[in-house]
């Protein structure tokens, strides 16, 4: 195990390669830690409608990704949303 | 025609008053009449490491404020007779000095020089400010790192809003030995992530520091620093020169490793 972690470890310089970018587009986008706390509650708010979760675990950020048309890669505004019970809210329907 | 080019980086400590000292003097190798201005205002160093620190009579704020002429304030380098150093002043701080002066003071080297090179201070602040204003390109000066490359991107941003004519990219201090082993970014990562135009990159040499001790610039030298330092030179002045490999000149712990890799 501990031989097959050494080889997965990623090298440091892909490391800061892929920092730096997720860094970079925040920067550029110039997208304040406030507004993300402020973007985060919101969702927060309309998921809680439907379902339970978890808000502690709930993070978002702004990434690459690729565009479906050809103009390479695009801002998109990631989040990961840990649900901690999904029929919950619904059975008291 | 004369160009006046700003080298700077955002943050401090990247290579910008090595790089200074190092284009400037290989500038004036190749024949081009050059003055280097110092516009670290409080913090001077150019002048150190030109070797030059004895010879300081009048200074940039004293240009601006009239206390004496252009011509009484530039130090003729001892190696280069087309070579001119203007030092900054030791005891004021930035405000000492505006765009505005700036710009005058440019335009009015443009008439005596070929090329006019600005060292900028850390920093996006008045320094940064003063040096841009008069420029009409830049070397943005950068390690691969994830830090000066944060920085490096801020200042394209900021240059890009002065309305510079031209901005290029010099990616100092690289160490093909880790870049190999994959634990620092390569050139192409860093000029893939800054999304600007190489115009060249200097390996981590300890001839540059034993240069600057000495205080006498290395470029145009056998040292790969050297070369590559003259390479950019040339390419400044449009000469269509390829990229060096920095890997050729492998030190002695590159080879002692390589000989242990084989086993």
């Amino acid at each position: 195990m501990g031989l097959m972690d050494f080889f997965r470890k990623k090298n440091s310089g892909d490391v800061a390669k892929d920092r730096l970018k997720l860094l970079l587009i925040s920067d550029r986008a110039n997208c304040s830690p406030e507004i993300m706390e402020m973007i985060k509650n919101d969702i927060i708010k309309v998921i809680s409608k439907y379902m339970e979760i978890d808000a502690e675990g709930l993070d978002i950020q702004i990434t690459q990704t690729e565009s479906d048309g050809r103009n390479g890669n695009v801002p998109a505004l990631f989040a990961n949303i840990p649900i901690k019970d999904l029929k919950q809210t619904n059975q008291d329907k | 025609m004369s160009e006046v080019i700003v080298i700077t980086s955002g943050k401090g400590g990247v290579g910008k008053t090595t790089t200074t000292a190092n284009v400037g003097t290989g500038l004036a190798k190749l024949d081009k009449k050059v003055v280097l201005i110092d516009t670290d205002i409080g913090l001077r160093n150019l002048d150190v490491v030109m070797g030059l620190e004895n010879r300081i009579v009048y200074n940039l704020v004293d240009v601006v404020e009239g206390n004496c002429r252009i011509k009484q304030a530039l130090i003729k380098d001892k190696r280069y007779p087309n070579l001119y150093l203007l030092p900054s002043a030791q005891t004021r701080d930035k405000t000492a000095v505006t765009p505005e002066q700036m710009k005058k003071l440019t335009d009015e080297l443009r008439e005596e020089f070929d090329y006019i090179l600005l060292d900028c201070p850390a920093g996006i602040e008045q320094g940064f400010k003063n040096a841009v204003a008069g420029a009409d390109r830049a070397l943005v000066v950068t390690t691969p790192e994830v830090s000066a490359i944060r920085d490096a991107d801020r200042i394209i941003g900021l240059l890009e809003a002065n309305e510079l004519k031209r901005t290029d990219l010099i990616v100092n201090r690289i160490r093909m030995d880790m870049v190999k082993r994959g634990d620092m970014m390569s050139i192409d990562d860093v000029v893939d992530i800054l999304a600007v135009n190489l115009i060249g990159a200097v390996p981590d040499d300890e001839q540059i520091v034993i240069s600057t001790n000495q205080g006498e610039p290395l470029v145009g030298s056998d040292a790969l620093a050297g070369k590559a330092y003259m390479n950019i030179c040339k390419r400044i002045m449009g000469e269509d020169v390829p990229l060096l490999d920095l890997s050729a000149n492998n030190g002695f712990f590159a080879k002692l490793s390589s000989i242990f890799k084989k086993n």
